[in-house]
């Protein structure tokens, strides 16, 4: 590793380079992934029983699983070999093309954002909620969710390393929060507590309710993809990264059925498709004042820990695109002490907090754009699967990992997320339209100003062979 | 004064502390290092 002190590079010094640092471990990853996601299962996931019922919520919960099983795997593979921050942009650019690239950078940045401010909209309204159960229902949200976002952008600015470690530890104690609800249900003595016999209806809707509901499935797992923002920064990426990503997708799926066994088995679906906290409802239906604070607790470590592995994944995205010069190259710098994209994670912060109070009463138009974002970036990747492995077939580079069943993982992934989309457009029609009119409007600057300033020859940085049919 | 309101102002003290450290932090290191240096990272690179 390049070695970098204080006193290299200073105004007038010689001239070394820096890079960022290598710390991190497996256990990093599954903390980035699981992180982002598992405020999902504490809010969120259940307006699809408003749709589609219970079981249309039980098949949402399964359908956009293997979903994002698909993505996992796709992106173990890739990642394993692009060992590069960026993510999926780094590996659109050396597989598809700028274009490609350019957007699924802006899908990255937009995902994360968004996601970043819904969870600090989550933090205020749960902070809003205990006032009102202290005697004190008018609390303003707004400083504290300027305080979250400031107090996690902090976090990341100071170190990748800090900021995982103070992820796995929050991430731990939400699903551990989890299962502790599951035990306290008595869930191997059906009709005790549980009533699944009695709660359980038909699909409400029929089975266009159970499409529609598949939307609302993406919140169990959305963010997992994130796991690869941390290529650069990882010790080893070809074991981190996929033994991160599959243990963390593995974590999410127990998560999930456990979270839909327990709260369908307690409440209706009528009221359980509306609810705003479902897992603390659950707490408050079952258990005393104790599981209450556990849920309670889960909860808004479940927002704080999605919230920073936001951060730091947003922010990778943007320095990667400012250093290929997609945006300017000023955003490229790493700080020289802390190691970080400190430039990437101070310029997005006012874009957080000004999506965070302009829209914390429509918590579902910022998490749509969100959902939307990271969806088309999904659909991305199983045209970059098969690209890639025909371009580069086994053998011809180094994988650190190969996902089995190719290229069935890709079709199934492009064939799920266009279901997606069909479930979008039934529920929010306009929202896809106007995501997609924007994306097109960013292309279009991409193409006719922006891509004049790309390094255009510096950005095949991979040590690979000329590519098969070239 | 009720306590959620001095824990309101403390919350906007404490963001603004935090903003203005890591804005202050920024301008330091951009007076301190080349701008050559700062941006010198290479992709995938150790």
């Amino acid at each position: 590793m390049t070695t970098t002190t204080t006193t290299e590079g200073k105004a007038g010094g010689g001239a070394q380079h820096i890079s960022l640092r290598k710390v991190l471990g497996p256990v990093h990853v599954w903390a980035l992934g699981v992180g982002i996601v598992l405020v999902g299962e504490f809010t969120g996931w259940n307006f699809s029983l408003a749709k589609g019922g219970a079981w249309g919520a039980l098949i949402a919960c399964w359908y956009i699983g293997l979903l994002y099983t698909c993505v996992a795997m796709i992106d173990s593979e890739v990642t394993s070999t692009v060992a590069a921050a960026g993510g999926q942009y780094t590996q659109a650019k050396h597989i598809i093309g700028p274009l490609m690239a350019f957007n699924v950078g802006l899908y990255l940045v937009m995902a994360y954002t968004m996601l970043e401010a819904s969870n600090a909209i989550v933090v205020g309204d749960l902070l809003k909620s205990f006032a009102g159960e202290t005697g004190y229902p008018d609390l303003d949200v707004k400083p504290f969710i300027v305080l979250t976002i400031a107090v996690l952008a902090w976090l990341n600015y100071r170190g990748v390393y800090a900021t995982l470690t103070v992820n796995f530890v929050i991430t731990a104690i939400a699903f551990a929060s989890i299962i502790v609800l599951f035990f306290s249900v008595s869930p191997a003595s059906p009709g005790k507590v549980l009533l699944h016999r009695e709660l359980f209806t038909d699909l409400p809707y029929g089975w266009i309710g159970a499409i529609g509901a598949l939307q609302f499935g993406m919140w169990y797992y959305l963010g997992i993809e994130g796991t690869c923002q941390a290529a650069e920064e990882v010790r080893s990426a070809g074991r981190s990264i996929p033994l991160g990503t599959m243990s963390g997708m593995i974590t999410l799926l127990v998560a999930a059925s456990l979270t839909w066994y327990v709260a369908s088995g307690l409440m209706p679906w009528q009221y359980l498709g509306q609810a705003y906290t479902p897992l603390y409802d659950a707490a408050k239906l079952t258990g005393g004042g104790a599981l209450q604070a556990i849920m309670f607790i889960g909860t808004l470590f479940a927002a704080l820990a999605s919230a920073n592995g936001c951060i730091n994944d947003a922010s990778r995205s943007w320095f990667s695109m400012g250093r290929d010069r997609y945006m300017p190259e000023w955003f490229g710098a790493v700080h020289p002490r802390y190691r970080t994209p400190y430039r990437a994670i101070l310029f997005l912060i006012p874009i957080a907090v000004v999506f965070a109070l302009l829209f914390y009463t429509r918590l579902d138009l910022v998490i749509g754009f969100s959902i939307l974002s990271g969806l088309l970036g999904y659909t991305f990747m199983s045209f970059n699967m098969m690209r890639f492995r025909k371009l580069w077939p086994l053998g011809s580079i180094h994988r650190g990992y190969v996902h089995p069943f190719h290229p069935w993982t890709a079709i199934i992934l492009l064939l799920l997320c266009t279901t997606v989309y069909f479930a979008t457009y039934l529920g929010y029609s306009d929202m896809l339209l106007s995501i997609m009119a924007f994306y097109i409007a960013a292309s279009v600057w991409f193409a006719f100003h922006r891509y004049k300033y790309v390094k255009r020859g510096d950005q095949f940085t991979m040590p690979w062979p000329r590519p098969k049919g070239y | 004064m009720n306590i959620w309101v001095l824990v309101s102002y403390g919350a906007w003290a404490v963001s603004i502390l935090l903003f203005g450290w890591m804005i202050l932090d920024a301008l330091a290191v951009g007076k301190q290092y080349k701008e050559d240096f700062l941006m010198s990272s290479r992709e995938g690179e150790e």
